[in-house]
């Protein structure tokens, strides 16, 4: 049985549908990726599999609990580490950690053991005594994910992880992620609009736009699916090279996008020519070409014609601003 | 209730007093207005007679429990709209996915914000003392049981406010334009007797007249009105706002 079990979940804001009837089977001790750009309707799943939002539609179990009927036992075998910072900055690390341990119901002792168990599992142990106001970006992260996992949850959900992060502490987060599922065996559930995260962390990876999942599948599945490998190119007339590509059978495929073709076949190195030749044939310039392996973001493309970046609006994670004390 | 729900109520509880002894300067904030009231007020306008007040007591006398009054009100409102803050902070989240129930989420804050919003009307009562103030040393233990009803008052509509209230801005607008009128017509600052008949009639709508006049009553036993109709009107009032706060807070959503 799937540890985490969807059927037809849906969620509507005032006629507006957040998620559309998906469908999802994670299975006990993978890593899960669920790739979509901003405003897809990652966040929206991930509260409603946390209880924290009732689906309007569909059902959702969660170690074969129900998430609306018993949302307790849900919470119990959960962890979450939201997207926004959710840390008291008054309090300190070592506090934060304790606080959680407590509305979890551990012992002192299991208390004692497991808070030095995590601390030392995201290296925070030496500035665990120091309040989180002075904590760096990544030292909150480190100590969200931390407590996430304190109590032994058998699911882990991250909801963008490194989300505004830079790339160093990505991928020293990604490493405690990693080691988090091996050691501890836990499932891990996370969102992201990167691309490479959602490739390098998840066993699966569900791609899903406008609240719709469009494929499920190990990121090498996916991007076998398309091909193996990708020429893109520049030239002076895309839609009119598109058109003529798309005629020959050797071309799987063949994408439009800013001022790319990308361009899907077998055994790459020996198609270069043939299409440089096509297009001296038509009296199209080609100004540059390329040769690569089909990454996730090919795949992004081929599901929904569009590329994530084009998609995605950057947006900074950062704390709200600080609100004005009373008097 | 299990013992995961009291070790909720407990951590509640701890985190607010944890955060109340390390913000220094809201303890000074919220002390310092109290303060001159009592020092620039009391002790000025000391010599004056006002109808109303009993024998051999001063117009210091008379102020001092209404500004422990008002610290209490003004201390735990804010105790219990902080949950605002910890809206805009994301760390309610972290409590409301917690598997423990929302009543002991409610609870745990309300004795947090009791508790530290009675310790710093002790703090305003320690200074009426050294002001001269006379205190009746028997109705402290009446006195403290009244405090803590009206810390629970106070909470629960601090709860009420913060879970219909998405904008922590409102709640000052509420402190200045509802709490400081409320406070100033509570007979907080003079006597019910030295009014006229219609500002008499508002003082007597104002819930919080009877919230002063009972604690002042115990600590100085000058009661202008019935002790146990200021005991009752504090009792229902405590019992309105923290069913209501706790209803919407229930009802509202992270």
């Amino acid at each position: 049985m799937a540890i985490i079990e969807a059927r037809g979940l849906t969620k509507r804001f005032d006629g507006l549908v957040a998620v559309d009837h998906i469908d999802l089977d994670v299975e006990e001790g993978e890593i899960f990726g669920f790739l979509g750009p901003n405003g897809a309707g990652k966040t929206t799943t991930i509260k409603m599999l946390t209880t924290l939002l009732k689906p309007s539609e569909g059902e959702a179990k969660i170690c074969g609990y129900d998430v609306v009927k018993q949302p307790d036992l849900v919470r119990k075998s959960i962890g979450v580490v939201f997207q926004e910072p959710a840390l008291d900055d008054q309090l300190t690390g070592r506090e934060n950690l304790d606080f959680h341990a407590r509305l979890y119901g551990l012992n002192r002792r299991e208390r004692e053991e497991r808070i030095e168990e995590v601390l030392k599992l995201v290296g925070l142990e030496d500035r665990a005594d120091e309040l989180v106001k002075n904590y760096s970006g990544g030292m909150r992260r480190r100590l969200e994910i931390a407590r996430g996992f304190i109590h032994h949850p058998r699911i882990l959900f991250l909801d963008e992880p490194t989300l505004g992060l830079d790339v160093q502490t990505r991928r020293a987060i990604w490493s405690y992620i990693m080691e988090l599922n091996k050691r501890e065996g836990i499932t891990i559930f996370l969102t992201t609009h990167y691309l490479e995260e959602a490739d390098n962390l998840s066993d699966r990876v569900a791609i899903i736009d406008h609240g719709k999942i469009l494929a499920v599948d190990s990121p090498r599945k996916l991007k076998d699916m398309i091909g193996s490998d990708v020429i893109t190119l520049r030239c002076s007339e895309p839609n009119r090279l598109k058109n003529i590509l798309e005629s020959i059978s050797w071309v799987k495929d063949v994408k439009h996008h800013g001022e790319e073709l990308s361009i899907y076949v077998e055994i790459g190195e020996t198609k270069i020519p043939k299409i440089i030749k096509i297009a001296e044939e038509n009296g199209i310039r080609i100004s540059s070409i390329t040769l690569r392996e089909p990454t996730l973001e090919d795949v992004y493309l081929n599901f929904t014609g569009k590329t994530i970046r084009e998609e995605a609006k950057p947006t900074i994670r950062r704390p709200p601003p600080r609100p004005r004390r009373w008097r | 209730m299990s013992s995961l729900e009291l070790q909720a109520i407990y951590v509640m509880w701890m985190r607010q007093l944890k955060r109340f002894m390390r913000a220094r300067s809201r303890l000074i904030a919220n002390i310092i207005q109290p303060f001159f009231f009592l020092a620039f007020l009391g002790l000025g306008l000391r010599p004056i007679k006002l109808p109303g007040l009993t024998t051999g007591m001063s117009y210091l006398d008379f102020l001092a429990p209404g500004m422990i009054a008002m610290s209490i009100i003004f201390a735990s409102m804010f105790a219990g709209v902080s949950i605002i803050w910890d809206r805009q902070f994301g760390f309610l989240k972290e409590i409301l996915v917690a598997p423990v129930s929302r009543l002991s989420i409610v609870i745990g804050r309300t004795l947090g914000g009791a508790t530290v919003s009675i310790i710093q009307g002790f703090i305003i009562l320690a200074i009426s003392i050294l002001f001269g103030v006379k205190i009746n040393l028997m109705g402290l233990i009446p006195g403290l049981f009244l405090m803590l009803l009206i810390a629970f008052f106070a909470v629960g509509f601090g709860i009420a406010l913060a879970s219909r209230m998405e904008d922590p801005h409102a709640f000052s607008l509420i402190m200045n334009i509802v709490m400081m009128p409320a406070t100033f017509l509570s007979t907080a600052f003079f006597p019910l007797e030295s009014t006229t008949s219609w500002l008499r009639i508002i003082i007597y709508m104002n819930p919080l007249t009877y919230i002063v006049d009972g604690l002042r009553g115990c600590l100085t036993n000058m009661f202008s009105i019935s002790p146990w109709i200021d005991l009752t009107v504090t009792i229902s009032l405590c019992a309105a706002t923290m069913s209501i706060g706790t209803y919407l807070f229930n009802r509202s959503e992270a």
